[in-house]
């Protein structure tokens, strides 16, 4: 399968096989009107099996959710052509507005305008707790 | 600006000064009786909570300040739409510093970030209700005289039960604390609490479903009531409320210098029969609480100065 190189634009390679369209829709890239192919299961030396997502316009990510769905991504920038900057990727500490607090008690749940903002309570376990409630992210 | 959201929001050097501070209100009354003179206290209670407000209403009268706020929500600016964002910007104009209760989880930490003047959490739904656990640091502290090696049993509603997780939370940083959880099933504590708690803190605990098997180990027996407002399931109320009812006779093998708490109101679960008996002291918690909230609002107001 073939899939056009990118002039300018972003390549999110070694997404962990699967996680590429959660990627996808939490980047909100179904919001763009740019091409963008998401490239499932392509064999890796690495990985054995990883995603792609190859967007076809200069626009910056939101590296934070891609920390989150992913830690072990990298993103690359592409320039005319060529790789100019490669980013790894970290667990962030916060998430605001990534993912929204279920929890029904939550102040939240009930004033529209505030952020839903995460906090990054166990590193190891990847638990993340909303700010206002400590209720766990699901 | 200094709020109290959540007990952990004060270290353990910090609690001890507050309660040190309880300790000379108690001993020098007059000594505090004009040191908020001049100072407003705004009480913002989007839920019914009586004895809460009235205690921070009285904690505030006796450091000779006044007070100012509403007592449920109906009668605020929330009825008409207001975000608790603009309520807490609007009332920094008008006090000198906030004590909030609301129904909602998170609402005292959004009205800290956006108040101007110290907040003081007064309960926040399920989630917080740290002067609660003020007040039951100090009784214990003036029951038994120290916070380490001491044996703490909660017992009921160990799952909904905010003051039950505040003040694991607190004693949690103390040495040679172990915990007993005597709940029904469905009512456990949290696992999360376990964990980053309990486990995190290297806390010895046990769980389990009989009160009167390990009765004879607590120092402290904490009582809690099955609250009908945490239920979306009024059969799940109706089915768990009467789990744990303290009878004088369940205290026959306990020790005799336990101290029965409880954070009040109860509907049935002590028996009024106990209430006589010198080691009750969930009455003595609610003057206690008034101390610790004295001891509170002077030092938020003294930070808030600085």
């Amino acid at each position: 399968m073939n899939i056009d190189s990118i002039t300018n634009g972003v390549v999110i390679d070694h997404i962990t096989a699967g996680k590429g369209m959660r990627l996808y829709e939490l980047l909100g890239l179904d919001e763009l009107d740019c091409s963008i192919a998401i490239i499932k299961n392509v064999t890796s030396n690495k990985m054995g099996k990883k995603d792609i997502i190859k967007i076809d316009a200069d626009i910056p990510v939101n590296l934070d959710v891609i920390g989150y769905v992913d830690p072990d991504v990298t993103v690359n920038i592409i320039k005319n052509g060529k790789l100019v900057d490669k980013h790894t990727i970290e667990i962030p500490e916060l998430l605001t507005n990534v993912i929204k607090c279920k929890n029904p008690r939550c102040i939240t749940s009930c004033e529209q305008e505030l952020d839903h903002v995460f906090k990054l309570t166990d590193k190891q376990n990847k638990i993340y707790r909303c700010l206002y409630c400590e209720a766990q992210a699901k | 600006m200094r709020s109290l959201i959540d007990i952990v929001d004060f270290s353990v050097e910090e609690l001890d000064a507050l309660i040190a501070t309880a300790c000379d209100i108690i001993d020098n009354p007059a000594k505090y009786s004009e040191k908020c003179k001049g100072k407003k206290l705004a009480t913002l209670f989007f839920e019914p909570s009586t004895r809460t407000r009235l205690s921070f209403e009285a904690a505030m009268y006796e450091l000779g300040g006044n007070v100012i706020g509403f007592s449920e929500a109906k009668s605020s600016s929330a009825a008409k739409g207001e975000s608790v964002a603009d309520t807490a910007k609007v009332i920094s104009c008008y006090a000198d510093i906030i004590a909030m209760r609301h129904p909602k989880e998170g609402a005292a930490y959004v009205a800290a970030k956006n108040a101007t003047i110290p907040v003081i959490n007064a309960g926040d739904g399920g989630h917080c209700h740290p002067t609660q656990t003020l007040a039951d640091l100090l009784t214990i502290y003036r029951e038994k005289g120290r916070f380490d090696n001491l044996t703490v049993g909660f017992c009921g509603d160990l799952k909904f039960g905010r003051t039950v997780h505040s003040l694991i939370n607190a004693l949690s940083r103390y040495t040679g604390i172990k915990i007993v959880l005597i709940s029904p099933l469905e009512l456990k504590l949290p696992s999360y609490v376990k964990k980053d708690v309990l486990e995190k803190n290297n806390i010895t605990y046990v769980q389990t479903t009989d009160l009167e098997e390990v009765m004879p180990e607590l120092d402290v027996l904490y009582m809690t009531r099955v609250q009908r407002e945490r239920f979306f399931n009024e059969e799940d109320y109706l089915r768990l409320k009467d789990s744990y009812i303290l009878e004088p006779s369940k205290l026959k093998n306990a020790k005799s210098d336990l101290c029965i708490m409880h954070p009040l109101p109860r509907v049935n679960e002590i028996s009024v029969a106990i209430d006589d008996d010198p080691r009750a002291c969930y009455f003595k918690q609610v003057l206690n609480g008034k101390y610790m909230r004295m001891a509170l609002i002077l030092k938020l107001l003294e930070e808030a100065a600085k």
